[in-house]
């Protein structure tokens, strides 16, 4: 199937590219690596009036560390995340993350933030930027707002962008040197789109865990942080023990949306054999015996 | 709608052309040039037999528009073999028999150009994950990471 036709525009910087968003409010996409909207388009799904490429943009496209912070612009491809040695320095859970996208070719040409504006419940980066408490950048020619990922995913494929803004960049806190991390995820074909998957991130001070964080792609309508896993986790010494009870209380209260990939409860036991893998391995990984 | 001027360089030879932007490269490909090798598959990024380099990386030309690859070098399946004389890649699948159907081939042959010269001696283990976007119905993969290998031990001997 092919899409329907579509007014094509290819601006050159991020300010002609503000002004085309505000001018077509309402009746355009922005094309970034087109791995999610080109299928859409061709589905017809999705049938903007005019298409936004923001691929000549090269302004877009870097992987910055500032002042704790690493800020990936919204031309940045997934392959340029897993090449790089900053994004495996501030945020390695990013990295592996990216590693289970799609495959080589897909990788090639998608986007971090095209991912996030995407806002799939069950896509990997979404969940991983939850998880690391990452800073949205909406733009629009009045200037720039910054939305918490919390905040910005708002449903399935909904987000917090208005109608005249445009991500632009993404910016993810780093962590304290020494936090583990991990990523894992169940599919139903080698890197085909996970089913359920998790995050993880933590870090142990002096045999305890101070900071813990845990999201979760499959297991709601958007991606989710799991405010009572850091609370289990955050004071208490690693150990199986925990690790149960921590699971226990994520997984309270979550009714997965049933699909054809897996029902409501097998989303729940998978999501609580996930959680406590993903644990299990991040702790190790922040120096803990588990 | 209006047209779009696309300029590409497709295995060496320079195209100028108008273009509605919603033709995709494949179809760009395919149609208006009559290199009709790139094969069309699934259409939505799944099965990666419209695999071709554009710039020497490997992308999908069924989820990239035509328009997006003005100023670009295209490598297709068209250009791997010199007149009569085929590439190694081509030698190593006809041999090993990486091919039944072909319907996949061209992608595969465009993939495992692109993994062999980021890796000139990969391992099985690195051929099967360079491969995981191109789907085979025919083989079970097993020759296709043979010819691969096959053809990584010429390019090295």
């Amino acid at each position: 199937m092919k899409s329907a036709p579509f007014s094509y525009h290819a601006p050159a910087s991020i300010a002609e590219a503000l002004v085309l968003k505000a001018a077509h409010s309402g009746n355009s996409a922005i094309l970034a690596g087109g791995q999610s909207l080109m299928p859409l388009m061709r589905f017809r799904i999705a049938n903007p009036a005019n298409l936004i490429d923001i691929n000549r943009i090269d302004e877009l496209s870097y992987i910055r560390r500032v002042n704790g912070t690493l800020t990936i612009g919204a031309l940045t491809r997934h392959a340029d995340v897993l090449a790089s040695t900053a994004a495996q320095v501030a945020a390695p859970l990013l990295v592996e993350a990216v590693g289970h996208v799609g495959h080589a070719q897909i990788r090639h040409r998608g986007t971090i933030a095209g991912s996030a504006a995407h806002a799939d419940p069950s896509a990997e980066i979404p969940a991983a930027l939850m998880a690391l408490g990452a800073q949205m950048q909406c733009s629009s020619r009045s200037g720039t707002r910054s939305v918490p990922a919390e905040d910005f995913f708002m449903g399935p494929f909904s987000t917090a962008i208005a109608d005249n803004e445009i991500l632009t960049e993404v910016r993810i806190p780093e962590w304290p040197e020494g936090t583990g991390s991990a990523w894992l995820e169940l599919t139903r074909i080698y890197h085909g789109f996970p089913v359920v998957g998790v995050g993880a991130l933590i870090h142990i001070s002096d045999g305890t865990i101070d900071r813990a964080s845990v999201g979760m792609c499959g297991m709601a309508g958007t991606p989710i942080v799991s405010e009572a896993a850091t609370a289990a986790l955050v004071g208490n010494a690693p150990s199986t023990e925990l690790i149960e009870d921590t699971t226990s209380t994520a997984i309270d209260g979550l009714q997965p949306p049933a699909d054809v990939h897996g029902s409501t409860a097998y989303r729940l036991r998978a999501g609580r054999a996930y959680i406590k893998r993903t644990l299990t391995a991040a702790i190790r990984n922040a120096g803990g015996v588990v | 709608m209006s047209t779009q001027k696309v300029e590409v360089t497709v295995n060496g030879t320079s195209y100028h052309a108008e273009v509605d932007p919603r033709l995709a490269l494949v179809d760009f490909l395919r149609d208006e040039l009559g290199l009709t090798g790139t094969h069309t598959g699934c259409e939505q990024g799944v099965c990666g037999s419209c695999t071709v380099l554009v710039d020497g990386t490997s992308v999908l030309s069924c989820l990239m528009l035509a328009v997006q690859a003005d100023g670009t070098e295209i490598s297709t399946v068209e250009g791997l073999s010199r007149g009569e004389q085929m590439h190694s890649l081509q030698e190593a699948f006809w041999e090993k028999q990486g091919l039944q159907c072909g319907y996949c081939t061209p992608g595969m042959l465009m993939r495992a150009k692109e993994i062999l010269a980021t890796n000139p001696i990969p391992t099985a283990a690195e051929v099967r994950e360079g491969i995981a976007g191109n789907l085979c119905r025919c083989t079970g993969y097993q020759f296709i990471v043979e010819s691969i290998l096959d053809a990584a031990d010429r390019a090295n001997a």
